[in-house]
């Protein structure tokens, strides 16, 4: 039987120099260690993300989503090189699809992604990169990545968004450069191709 | 040399004798409880089955169209899986299991039972109002009904009316657990008792979030009174609620963990003042963790992402602490009956006990779940399973293990308790809770795998166009284990409807309530780790530090401009 069972069991408080936790040695060093284990994690990723630029997206500025489509640059979706080797990406979610659903930049650019969506919540996570966001309309976010493999990486709608969201999904193509420069100084060589909305690229420039 | 070597501390109490007969649940009582389960229980079985559909639509083979009549589409039965079993399930069973363990606890009747009576009818009538949109294809919005997605109103009342139930059948247990002390004035809070109320007191705190959200916006939106919301902010009120909400449902399996589980294995709870202490501590920093399930939003700073991802690791201590006192608990146990070896032990634990061995095993997935739950809490390390296959590969250790075949396990002693019943198949009930921890490993893991390929959570994968050869292998895995988990659910029902259309049986065969001892007499344990004050006050001014800043910036800066789509996106 418990003290919970005896409730006729005289009350009043115990001498107060026994009223310790009374924890074990044991579980005393397990104490210890749980949170310098938790401590050294904290620290990792707090080293990583804001020294070592391993950074989740921040705040990035709002828009209204009713008139997206009436306002740069969102009017105008696609990719920008802003120098050489240095591109902002203008992508917009809505459903089911994103605008653009390809973006071609040459190896090792440094691509700044900004997204936003004109209807409901998205999500824009690019395979096998760290470029993971979600879309919130009324909302731009945005992350930076260097692109250092050639290869196709598919950016995904990772948010439920309604009946076609298993079919919403676009094509990061990083292609090799074309010769003139392996030192990437010169990244103007390659035009920054945007197959779906190609005329809006040279809007921008 | 283990930790149980040394003898048991000497109380300066006379221990407590065997006092009085325990009061136990008298018949209305139990009926009331019992009501709860019937719910809690239709809605799990009703539930899990949508869950094998979308486990069997991974490999292709979508089961959907067969019962077009009923249920229209992969994402209503997605939302009914979700709504029915991370929802209703969790939170009638929990109410219900909160009345027994307070009324057991402390030994007493409920203060006002009439206020708990009306909370439960509220629930329900909020669980009928938001089944008619659900089952309707109203809303089809999946749990989290993500705005500018918009269901029905009655969606969004119902989900109101079955949190303010809850509140109200809180208000219930705070009443008598304050009678309680004035008639024991001095004496610690019985611990189920406290578990309990604890729980129900850090929900109604969380939960103002998702109250904020749908009165403020969400329903007034849906019902025409104004055209769009903000869809940040409203996360930002959802988060508030989302991650306390999963503490909701594990600290109940907590209560039975430390407080039942060692009596049931034959030995007595480790250490009664860091149970204590672990339950304070959840009602402290369950809630401001929220942003850690933002930290891929946009209009949220890093820095209170960086804040909340801090909040979270120590949110994780508390869980660090039942590991070890749960488990030296049940050492103890085990060396009473026999055991030895550094962890020989193990087998001596009562694994024929259908009861116990389902919260065992539950235990197990429990520490995989909580590890993986560290890397979601890891910042920047989220951004690889974000929104991926990884989240819900995780939660169904969690909610869907830990917590829901620790919630089997407690009905296996309950149910024949409140019914005056004896367990139908006892050799099945093992069974089943063997069959639901290979489903859930196979499920689980391959769930996981794929959010590391980067596949989306909560996607027919099947019909998906993107999706590469590679994920082949374990998307058929997700099926298999979904298959097996349907075995599981089907055995859980059978038991269940065998149990209670069984004979009634006499008082002495009939399971009694467990209750664990502690080690050390609960008198001991420092005044401070069974008053509601100091904690309450430390969690709000925790929450208003981490939490005020960034909501009242997004509340001053709101945009109502996200009307959502203007056709009916599922």
């Amino acid at each position: 039987m418990t003290a919970t069972d005896a409730p006729d069991r005289p009350s009043g408080e115990p001498p107060a120099e026994h009223l310790t936790m009374g924890i074990d040695p044991y579980e005393r060093n397990w104490m210890r260690v749980s949170i310098l284990i938790l401590a050294v994690f904290f620290a990792v990723v707090t080293i990583g993300g804001f020294a070592m630029g391993f950074q989740v997206s921040g705040v990035s500025g709002e828009v209204d989503p009713r008139t997206l489509a009436q306002s740069e640059p969102w009017a105008n979706p696609g990719l920008r090189e802003v120098a050489p080797g240095e591109y902002e990406a203008y992508v917009v979610a809505q459903a089911w699809t994103f605008n653009p659903r390809v973006l071609e930049v040459p190896v090792g650019s440094k691509v700044t992604i900004y997204v936003t969506s004109s209807d409901l919540q998205h999500g824009f996570k690019v395979t096998d990169t760290n470029i993971n966001m979600q879309i919130v309309p009324g909302q731009v976010s945005k992350l930076v990545y260097t692109f250092d493999t050639v290869g196709e990486f598919p950016y995904l709608c990772t948010e439920y968004c309604g009946k076609g969201h298993a079919t919403m999904y676009g094509t990061v193509k990083v292609v090799a450069d074309s010769g003139e420069s392996a030192s990437g100084t010169n990244g103007s060589a390659t035009t920054a191709v945007n197959s779906s909305s190609g005329a809006t690229t040279e809007a921008s420039r | 040399m283990t930790v149980l070597d040394q003898p048991d501390p000497q109380a300066p109490l006379a221990p407590a004798r065997q006092a009085a007969p325990a009061r136990e649940l008298t018949p209305e009582e139990r009926r009331f409880v019992g009501w709860h389960l019937i719910v809690a229980i239709s809605a799990l079985m009703v539930g899990s089955l949508m869950g094998p559909l979308q486990a069997f639509e991974y490999s292709g083979v979508n089961l959907y169209p067969y019962i077009e009549p009923i249920i229209h589409s992969y994402y209503q039965g997605l939302t009914i899986h979700g709504v029915l079993n991370a929802l209703v399930w969790t939170t009638f069973f929990i109410v219900g299991f909160t009345n027994l363990t307070t009324i057991r606890g402390l030994q007493r009747p409920l203060s006002h039972p009439w206020i708990n009576k009306i909370g439960f009818w509220v629930m329900v009538v909020g669980l009928l109002t938001a089944a008619v949109p659900l089952l309707g294809n109203a809303a089809t919005v999946l749990y989290t009904f993500y705005a500018p997605l918009k269901a029905s109103w009655a969606f969004y009342l119902g989900l109101t009316l079955v949190v303010v139930g809850s509140w109200i059948e809180g208000l219930g247990f705070y009443l008598t657990l304050w009678a309680w002390r004035k008639e024991h004035r001095g004496v610690r809070s019985p611990f189920i008792a406290l578990g309990g109320i604890i729980n129900a007191a850090m929900w109604q705190i969380a939960t103002l979030g998702l109250a904020a959200s749908i009165l403020t916006m969400l329903l007034p939106w849906s019902l025409g009174l104004i055209d769009g919301v903000d869809p940040e902010l409203s996360r930002t009120y959802f988060w508030f609620t989302g991650h306390p909400l999963v503490y909701f449902w594990l600290l109940p399996a907590y209560v039975s963990w430390y407080g039942m589980l060692p009596h049931q294995a034959g030995g007595k709870l480790f250490s009664d003042s860091l149970a204590r202490l672990a339950f304070w501590m959840f009602l402290l920093v369950s809630v401001p963790v929220g942003f850690h399930h933002q930290f891929v939003d946009p209009g949220v700073p890093q820095t209170w992402k960086w804040i909340h991802a801090g909040l979270t690791y120590s949110v994780f201590f508390p869980s660090t602490l039942t590991a070890f006192t749960v488990i030296a608990s049940l050492e103890y146990a085990a060396r009473k009956r026999g055991g030895t070896g550094l962890i020989g032990w193990v087998r001596q634990l009562p694994w024929t006990d259908p009861s116990v061995a389902a919260q065992l095993l539950a235990a197990i997935l429990f520490m995989f779940g909580g590890i993986g739950g560290l890397t979601n809490a890891s910042y920047n390390l989220n951004l690889v399973i974000h929104n991926t296959a990884w989240v819900p590969g995780h939660f169904h250790l969690t909610v869907a293990s830990a917590v829901t075949l620790s919630f089997i396990g407690i009905t296996y002693w309950m149910v024949p308790y409140l019914m005056g019943k004896k367990l139908w198949g006892p050799r099945v009930a093992l069974v089943q809770a063997w069959v639901w921890f290979v489903g859930m490993i196979i499920f689980s893991n391959a769930m996981h795998v794929l959010g590391l390929l980067g596949a989306p959570r909560r996607t027919p994968l099947g019909e998906a166009t993107y999706v590469p050869e590679a994920w082949n292998g374990n998307l058929l895995r997700v099926s298999i284990g979904g298959a097996i988990l349907l075995v599981a659910v089907i055995l859980y029902g059978l038991v269940m409807i065998r149990t209670a259309f069984g004979p009634k049986v006499a008082p002495e065969e009939v399971p009694s309530v467990p209750i664990a001892e502690s080690i050390r007499h609960p008198q001991l344990t420092p005044v401070w780790l069974d008053r509601f004050k100091p904690w309450l006050l430390a969690a709000a001014v925790l929450l208003v530090i981490a939490y005020g800043p960034q909501l009242v910036d997004q509340i001053l800066n709101m945009h109502l401009n996200a009307p959502g789509t203007s056709f009916t996106p599922w």
